[in-house]
């Protein structure tokens, strides 16, 4: 009974690396309707920026993850402003927008794993502060996870208020609403899509550094699974639902952690998708999604 | 030598055109979003292999055997899933298949544990070489005419009907469903036969030659091509072997990691460019034809 808890416990840690990634694809998705392929190498990315911080420039850990989510923001923003935008202008169809998606993926992994940049082999992860364990009736509660928890609990509190208290909330929930009529409403969509991008990236930069502490060990190619897993939390929710990928993630995290645990580590990838399949086939829209009407 | 392996090449080039001529089927002409279609190349080959090793004295009879086991195996398998899938639309139906793809590479990851012969995560090994370039080139020459003939048939039409406007179609007395169905389960057949070529052509099977990865790859060839055109997707799976191929030889040794940045950066330039692909959805030489 006690493994069971602490199983519990450990896919909460992993359920919050991936709520703060499904949260920017569900964003993204929602204001654009573009699959994000390259945002699990954000999140990749966050992990590295997080890693050179805390090594070469001796960074404390918050600081760390601030350096890594603000670095992570202004890359995202270059990439949308140099891959996506151009291509929105010219009313290209959505496929176009998902190869490109595609394309800043594999330059991401691949160029990062040349030599001069990371380079192509596994790094052992530091871990900036003391590792306390706690014994609190019969399970081992870690610093780590209480960390995990709690920024992941800040983060997502800060991105509460912003969309639901703020008028760039406001505009982004307009945005996604309707493009069109925002336009019209003086709404500078531009602008608003970029900073969705930013806060995707954001979060995504923050989840690197989180995962790199939990898991200590990156490369480049770390965030393609996690960055797929995450957006099946996202598809799970309902995409575009923000509640939806938190509570996504924590499913998925758990699911993962109880398949590693009780079933084989090597199916855990399996029964995350085929509950996916199953939910789509019940609910397409999510768990959490708004059911679209017919268009005609 | 430097002969061998552009034959090899060529060859290699020649299954995936026909994969790509498959997901053309499914994705570009009948607009189905399909992400998953690596893997139904995937058992195609390994079903394929694992016969032919198993039965390795009959030599050419089982290959040919195999190859024919395998498309009707994977025309089945793919028809039988895409019952419930195809109720999925767009972006959800191309999650779904993402889905199916990954968990045929877990299942192929643990396929040692049923079937020994087929090695799991150390790659299946020893499988007899019996495809050679005049039936790859067969092969290929043969997908195509039934490809052509298919989408000047009234199949055809009906499923370009389909993907330009479904409700359209639908009171047009399509049965708009069913179509899709057959669409889905052709396409994938096609790359079951690809699948069932490759295994034989290199000998060697890993999962990891038919993960989420080569899905893609198909995909970005089919969009780099021209949906809905098989001239397109023909032209753009011998350009793409041949260019990820031909930058290991053109690239000094100095520079050669570079091989994997160049192109994605080319396929994003393609894409702000050419946003309709290199042909459209035009066709050229007898591929096209004159209503």
């Amino acid at each position: 009974m006690e493994y069971f808890f602490q199983q519990l416990l450990n896919g909460f840690q992993l359920g919050s690396v991936y709520a703060l990634i499904s949260l920017g694809y569900t964003m993204i998705y929602g204001i654009i309707r573009l699959i994000n392929f390259a945002h699990g190498d954000i999140f990749m990315l966050g992990a590295y920026f997080g890693f050179y911080a805390i090594t070469r420039l001796k960074f404390n850990f918050f600081s760390a993850i601030i350096f890594s989510m603000v670095l992570c923001m202004i890359i995202n923003v270059i990439i949308e402003k140099i891959a996506y935008a151009p291509l929105r202008k010219k009313n290209v169809p959505r496929i176009n927008l998902l190869i490109t998606a595609i394309g800043v993926s594999f330059f991401l992994e691949n160029f990062t794993s040349l030599k001069i940049i990371f380079g192509p082999d596994y790094q052992p992860y530091p871990r900036p502060f003391k590792i306390i364990t706690f014994d609190f009736l019969g399970l081992t509660i870690s610093s780590i996870q209480i960390i995990v928890f709690l920024i992941t609990l800040v983060l997502l509190l800060i991105l509460d208020y912003l969309i639901k208290r703020t008028k760039i909330g406001l505009a982004m929930r307009a945005v996604s609403y309707d493009k069109d009529t925002a336009f019209l409403m003086g709404i500078n969509v531009d602008r608003i899509i970029s900073l969705t991008f930013a806060l995707g990236a954001a979060l995504a930069g923050a989840a690197g550094v989180l995962y790199g502490i939990c898991y200590p060990q990156i490369y480049p190619y770390m965030g393609v699974m996690p960055g797929l897993k995450a957006f099946v939390a996202a598809v799970l929710g309902g995409i575009g639902v923000i509640s939806g990928a938190v509570l996504g993630s924590y499913i998925i995290g758990m699911v993962e952690v109880f398949t590693a645990a009780f079933v084989s580590s090597t199916f855990r990838d399996a029964i995350a998708f085929a509950i996916l399949i199953i939910v789509l086939l019940t609910r397409p829209q999510g768990l959490f999604g708004k059911e679209e009407g017919i268009k005609l | 030598m430097i002969n061998l392996y552009i034959l090899q090449i060529f060859s290699y080039a020649c299954c995936i055109t026909i994969s790509a001529l498959g997901l053309n089927l499914i994705y570009g002409y009948t607009g189905l979003f399909s992400l998953g279609h690596a893997s139904f190349m995937g058992i195609g080959a390994y079903l394929s292999a694992l016969l032919t090793k198993s039965f390795s004295h009959y030599g050419y009879l089982i290959y040919i055997g195999a190859i024919i086991f395998s498309i009707i195996f994977t025309f089945l398998i793919s028809y039988l899933i895409a019952i419930p899938i195809l109720k999925l639309k767009s972006d959800y139906l191309g999650i779904a298949t993402l889905g199916f793809g990954i968990i045929v590479k877990v299942l192929l990851d643990n396929s040692d544990k049923v079937f020994s012969q087929m090695g799991g995560p150390r790659g299946m090994l020893g499988i007899p070489n019996f495809t050679n370039l005049p039936i790859v080139l067969f092969s290929l020459i043969m997908v195509i005419l039934f490809m052509r003939n298919l989408i000047y048939s009234k199949l055809g039409r009906n499923l370009i009907a389909i993907r330009e406007d479904e409700n359209a179609a639908y009171a047009m007395g399509i049965n708009v469903y069913k179509q899709r169905l057959l669409a889905f389960a052709l396409g994938c057949s096609f790359a079951g036969f690809s699948g069932a070529l490759y295994a034989h052509l290199y000998c060697f099977l890993h999962p990891s030659n038919f993960d989420f990865f080569r899905s893609i790859d198909l995909m970005l060839i089919i969009v780099l091509g021209g949906l809905g055109s098989m001239s397109g997707t023909i032209i753009a799976s011998f350009l793409w072997v041949f260019i990820l191929e031909g930058l290991r030889v053109i690239l000094p040794q100095a520079i050669l990691d570079w091989r994997l940045v160049i192109y994605p950066l080319l396929l994003i330039l393609l894409m702000l460019l050419r946003p309709q692909g290199i042909f459209g959805n035009k066709e050229i030489l007898w591929l096209k034809k004159e209503y």
